[in-house]
């Protein structure tokens, strides 16, 4: 890897400052917080606060591990369904998107050099403005009488999602799995379609003159060299979209109604609605398990491309 | 183009795909933008009848004191937060992009990127707990503002710096080497040559943290306190109960304001790329 910069620039005596503050930021604001997750899941709720599990009486220091919550989560099949199926809607999502956006991300990088530019402000506008307002805004255009609900109604759409089971009855279409499915599709797909961009606007044009050449058909120049070189891309949309969806609140909340079990909203439950920090820590812990190794692959995706770019 | 450099757009059907694919792609992005507004001029207390044209909802609005607050307070805690989180941001970035190698630079790597994928409940529920247990500890913080700032910061600085580090990125190193043999010290090639180099990438990351801020919900549930209701708080109560006028008007306010300063802000820097490029 190249550096950057002279020797002297990097020796300058700001570098401890310039590591040091952020550095101490995030160990102190993202990192510690998770071992008092960790401990905590392991505790009980006393009366008013959460029980310590260090305690020291008469010369003595005890470490007590309470393993009932991370017990109870595999007892009650409550959690295990709504794990399933977080990780479920959240593949489900990251198809979705994949299906959408690679197209999408496609035909953006092969679109004329000028207009391009423009493209990409469109797909970053929506993304400005409130997310939360954007999935509300489709609690209006799903129910009765909205836009969409009127065009899938009249197209017959709803019965093929009825045979797929996202819906129950053609007629509802606003709290079940499909509604769920649109708004997390909507709210994500610009995560897929960005990277993705990025990816397909930098590939080498000569490759696919050289595969002309030696006589693919642009089909088979597409699946053969397109897509085996867009797949950094497709993996860090990917897991953009899909680590996130896992944990999702906000758009099961609005969009999912009672049905459409999600981890997320089950961890919001115990914390909010029991009081039950301890059990809400260990459901917080299995999610960061769950989402541990996608993590390490989209961090491995994202130093590639940095090395790459640089 | 040749042919070759377009594959797949060879025949007339296939170039037609593709506009229809985008356009497609691009009414679904925006549907939802537009049903807002248009249903905020709507005289009916359903949101998905139609019943002419009215302005009554933004007169609720503005009677609206609980929206109002929650407004002012959102705003202060996001410009606070998009502040602080383009400066630690800016300082990451210039950390992960010059300084190839220091010890534990691959926990600061991830730690930068982890937040970003991170599902906000995990983000919120573990800054919270950690809140709780300092307060037991030493008697403060009280949950409230600073909390909800403190988390907004942690989640905006790491999507500052990855649009600071990107801009960084695509600098010419010479530039600032020229500077230092020219007897330049290196806080004054920092204050002279890189930061106005990268202030579109800082203006960018500072709008986008503000934005970011403005529009949390989950992190600012698990970190408030009493007396601390934020604007997305209190639109997300409502959103829950069912649909309601008065968020469409919102919706359109907010999305007048962000438009006009996003077209400001990129008409900004595309009359200073234009100088750059002329000078």
């Amino acid at each position: 890897m190249k550096t950057i910069g002279s020797p002297k620039l990097r020796g300058a005596s700001g570098a401890r400052w310039v590591i040091g503050l952020p550095y101490l930021w995030l160990l102190v604001f993202f990192a510690l917080p998770f071992l008092i997750v960790l401990r905590i899941s392991f505790s009980e709720m006393d009366a008013v606060r959460v029980a310590d599990i260090w305690s020291y009486v008469d010369g003595t220091l005890s470490l007590k591990l309470r393993l009932a919550n991370y017990l109870f989560l595999g007892e009650d099949d409550l959690y295990i369904r709504a794990y399933l199926s977080s990780l479920r809607f959240a593949a489900m999502t990251t198809a979705g998107c994949l299906l959408i956006g690679y197209p999408f991300a496609y035909f953006m990088a092969r679109s004329s050099p000028r207009r391009q530019p423009l493209l990409m402000m469109l797909v970053m506008l929506p993304f400005w403005t409130s997310f939360l307002l954007r999935v509300y805004a489709w609690k209006g255009l799903l129910s009765e009488g909205g836009w969409v609900y009127g065009l899938i109604r009249a197209t017959g759409l709803d019965h093929l999602l009825q045979a797929l089971h996202l819906i129950e009855t053609p007629g509802m279409l606003m709290n079940t799995p499909f509604s769920l499915l649109i708004g997390m599709i909507y709210t994500y797909l610009p995560f897929m379609i960005l990277p993705l961009y990025a990816n397909l606007s930098k590939m080498d044009m000569r490759l696919l003159e050289a595969a002309a050449d030696l006589g693919a058909s642009p089909w088979v120049a597409f699946w053969r060299v397109t897509v085996p070189l867009s797949r950094a891309g497709i993996v860090a949309g990917s897991m953009l979209v899909f680590i996130p969806c896992v944990g999702e609140y906000v758009t099961p909340e609005l969009l999912g109604g009672p049905q459409s079990l999600m981890i997320g909203r089950v961890l919001w439950d115990e914390f909010f609605g029991n009081n039950d920090w301890p059990l809400a820590s260990a459901i917080a812990v299995v999610v960061i398990l769950l989402v541990l190794l996608p993590m390490a692959v989209f961090n491995k995706v994202q130093e590639q491309a940095k090395g790459r770019a640089s | 183009m040749s042919r070759v450099t377009r594959p797949l757009f060879g025949t007339r059907f296939a170039r037609l795909f593709a506009k229809a694919w985008l356009l497609g792609g691009y009414l679904f992005l925006y549907l939802p933008i537009v049903a807002l507004i248009v249903y905020s001029f709507n005289d009916s207390p359903l949101p998905v009848v139609w019943a002419g044209f009215t302005l009554k909802w933004y007169g609720k609005l503005a009677q609206d004191t609980e929206m109002l607050e929650a407004l002012l307070l959102s705003m202060q805690i996001a410009f606070m937060s998009a502040t602080a989180a383009v400066m630690l941001g800016g300082m990451a970035a210039l950390a992960l992009h010059r300084y190839r190698r220091f010890r534990g630079r691959s926990l600061f790597n991830s730690m930068v990127n982890a937040p970003l994928v991170m599902p906000e409940v995990i983000v919120g529920l573990s800054l919270m707990l950690m809140l709780v247990s300092v307060q037991h500890a030493f008697g403060f913080p009280r949950r409230g503002m600073g909390t909800i700032w403190l988390g907004h910061v942690l989640l905006s600085m790491s999507y500052a710096t990855v649009v600071i580090e990107a801009r960084l990125r695509e600098l010419p190193p010479p530039l600032e080497e020229a500077a230092l043999d020219l007897g330049a010290r290196p806080w004054q090639v920092f204050w002279l040559i890189t930061l106005p180099m990268i202030a579109q990438s800082l203006l960018s990351a500072w709008l986008l943290s503000f934005t970011l801020s403005l529009d949390d919900v989950v992190l600012s549930e698990f970190l408030s306190g009493p007396g601390a209701t934020t604007l997305p708080m209190v639109i997300f109560s409502r959103a829950r109960l069912g649909l309601s006028p008065s968020i469409n008007a919102v919706a359109a306010l907010i999305v007048a304001v962000v438009s006009i300063g996003v077209i400001g802000a990129s008409l900004w820097i595309a009359r200073r790329e234009r100088k750059r490029v002329s000078s």
